[in-house]
């Protein structure tokens, strides 16, 4: 993702090149329409071949796979709600963290930061999106996961007394569902920060230069006239960097422990849906047991799109306050 | 949408043949024969994946036959046999009964070609010689009956040994896993109350404990917690210089885990076999004073009746020169080499497969 200079439409506007020819437009049309329509085509193909494929599991159990708890193959009960609680909690851990984070680096890389920061801190965030999930998963078990059991888990229980409420009990063993919270976070702060930072730019200089008039400090204009211009699009990036966290197989296989129990502290280890289809679907023995996978990831699917409706409402709804 | 229906198959050949032309490429240099095709495929266990794809390098070099192997787990290894889909399969843990009736190619024979071994590993950093460890034990541990680390149970088997009053972390694999398998099967032989609980399988309803992903997880965790207790092959635990715990065998020896007393599990059990075994045998706590306990083979499955006269001669081919000359490169990728004697019945039973096209 490359930066745009707030006043890029003023500096550079193109001029449009006039063909005469009108036959190269409609091989352009046709193409960009095909590569358009690849992608529903390729988004419904997946969900029916998913669906098809989790249709055995459902017919035989029933929504007992979303509402049960014991996950055990050779008895042939398969209850993931531990793993739907885990990438529900894991991602909303992520995002607490991240949120904050990823819009202070981007207010301050498009309201404070010199130019010759700019560039280096905003390729840096964006670089964290470039590296492979392994990576971030052996650099959670070898980095993170010492830090947190040594450090942060006792800080966090025994000196804050966090321990006294059911989110901070019990012991520590380091992977858990608060190390894959972290892990998550640091994989989507890049997509928040870049989406934020890309619109906080686009914001017009006059909306900031209204303000200031107005006698507004430097924090009451970004507060009151950036960042309500541009809600939309950084609750778009959220979205952006939850959708990365839901699906997110790897790393949190890596480091949340692998345990399909569904705990209120965040030190205790737990499992997400796309860690359990990562981790039994090679090994995958019985037909009711890989239906019943391809039923968690139908499962993860429609969370996944609910997710992204939601998203687009916030979206709409936060438009549609503004212009009123 | 119709440009993208000519396009999509294009690519994926061009994908495919590029694919193709790469792994075929260092074969072919050293293959003299038929140009760039896969002469035998097969699919399944990955544990067995470092000396299969050694096996098939050398036998192309010597033989010009080119074997194309898959590590894509021991399940799927079956599933594509079932299909035929590849020419054998191959697998950490036997078929069941129920998945040899689904196989369409008819009959199936295990051959057993290498063993493995399961190793108990551990942190705990005051303790410098290898921890004594029961089968029975090492249940209630991953059980969650035993707690800590200076439990009686645990050091009465210790003498001498000062045991930390750390508590027991138990590491598990989180992924399906044929180590899983083994490691479980031999619980559930030595403790009813494993067998009743838990039981057997290549994945598992824990009672207690972390889960890691893969070897490297399980041993990552174990190393980095103090108090851990884990499972890995023998060969990542040889290779990685991990502690090994001595398992107290079925004739009340102490014995560590080594290729040797892998190999002794084998050669233990190689007697009681009937004449006419199918190899779909566990040697988990076997006989014999020198044998490690938690011990398996991982067989290769090839349907006794081969459709293509041509094909199944070449796959017979492989497996005899396999046995017979690959034997010798399981050692150092450490893998357990079959006993002697058993490498020559098992080619007995190589000999009976029909190689007529006859269904």
């Amino acid at each position: 993702m490359t930066s745009l200079p707030v006043d890029w439409l003023e500096n550079d506007r193109r001029k449009l090149r006039v063909d005469a020819s009108a036959y190269g437009d409609k091989i352009y049309e046709a193409l960009t329409a095909a590569c358009a329509l690849a992608i529903p085509a390729l988004v419904i193909a997946i969900a029916v071949a998913i669906f098809a494929a989790a249709w055995p599991a459902f017919a035989k159990l029933g929504f007992s796979i979303v509402t049960t708890s014991d996950w055990d193959v050779r008895a042939g009960h398969f209850g993931a709600a531990p793993a739907i609680f885990g990438t529900l909690v894991s991602s909303t851990v992520a995002l607490i963290i991240a949120t904050p984070l990823a819009i202070g680096v981007a207010i301050f890389l498009s309201e404070f930061a010199p130019l010759w920061l700019r560039q280096p801190i905003g390729f840096l965030v964006d670089l964290l999106a470039a590296i492979p999930s392994v990576v971030y998963g052996l650099w959670g078990i070898f980095v993170l996961i010492p830090l947190l059991r040594e450090h942060v888990m006792p800080f966090l229980r025994d000196t804050l007394h966090l321990g006294a409420t059911p989110f901070f009990s019990g012991p520590a063993y380091g992977p858990s569902m608060l190390a894959a919270g972290v892990i998550l976070a640091i994989m989507a702060l890049p997509y928040i920060s870049s989406v934020s930072r890309e619109v906080l730019m686009a914001v017009p200089r006059s909306q900031r230069e209204a303000a200031l008039a107005l006698g507004a400090t430097r924090w009451e204009m970004i507060r009151d006239a950036v960042i309500p211009y541009a809600r939309s699009g950084i609750i778009g990036g959220i979205m952006l960097g939850l959708g990365r966290a839901l699906g997110e197989t790897m790393a949190v296989t890596m480091v949340i422990g692998n345990r399909p129990e569904i705990s209120a502290s965040l030190l205790a280890p737990g499992y997400t849906m796309a860690s359990l289809i990562a981790n039994e679907f090679s090994e995958a023995t019985s037909d009711l047991h890989l239906s019943a996978l391809m039923a968690v990831g139908a499962v993860l699917f429609i969370i996944t799109l609910i997710v992204n409706a939601v998203a687009r409402w916030l979206v709409w709804s936060v438009g549609r306050r503004r212009t009123q | 949408m119709k440009v993208l229906k000519l396009v999509v198959p294009v690519l994926l050949a061009v994908a495919c043949a590029k694919e193709g032309a790469n792994s075929s490429a260092t074969a072919s240099s050293t293959a003299a024969s038929s140009g760039g095709s896969v002469d035998l495929t097969g699919a399944g266990s990955s544990f067995a994946y470092p000396i299969y794809s050694k096996w098939a390098a050398l036998y192309a070099a010597k033989t010009g036959v080119k074997v194309n192997y898959q590590s894509i787990g021991s399940s799927g290894g079956i599933r594509q046999l079932s299909d035929e889909i590849v020419d054998f399969g191959a697998s950490d843990g036997p078929m069941t009964d129920q998945q040899l009736a689904q196989a369409k190619g008819g009959p199936i024979l295990h051959i057993p070609t290498v063993l493995g071994g399961v190793s108990v590993t551990y942190n705990l950093p005051t303790v410098q010689q290898p921890l004594k460890i029961t089968g029975d034990v090492l249940a209630q541990l991953y059980m969650g009956k035993i707690t800590k680390w200076n439990d009686s149970r645990i050091a009465s088997l210790n003498p001498g040994v000062t045991l930390p009053s750390l508590d027991v972390i138990v590491v598990h694999r989180s992924d399906g896993s044929g180590t899983t398998y083994i490691f479980s099967d031999y619980l559930a032989t030595v403790s009813r109350a494993w067998a009743s609980a838990v039981g057997r399988g290549q994945s598992l309803n824990w009672p207690v404990g972390l889960g890691g992903k893969g070897s490297e997880g399980v041993a990552g965790q174990v190393k980095q917690t103090p108090g851990a207790v884990g499972y890995v092959e023998l060969s990542y635990a040889k290779q990685n210089n991990l502690p090994s715990a001595l398992i107290r065998n079925a004739a009340g020896a102490w014995v560590a885990p080594t290729l040797e007393s892998v190999t002794a599990a084998a050669a233990g059990v190689v007697p009681t076999l009937p004449a006419n075994t199918d190899y779909r045998i566990s040697i988990v706590n076997g006989p014999g004073k020198g044998t490690y306990p938690i011990s398996s083979f991982t067989w290769i499955l090839v349907y006794q009746h081969q459709k293509d006269p041509v094909k199944g001669k070449k796959l017979v081919d492989f497996l005899n020169w396999a046995l017979t000359d690959g034997e010798a490169e399981a050692a150092p990728l450490d893998y357990a080499p079959l006993p002697a004697s058993m490498a020559t019945t098992v080619k007995a039973k190589l000999a009976t497969i029909d190689l007529t096209g006859a269904k």
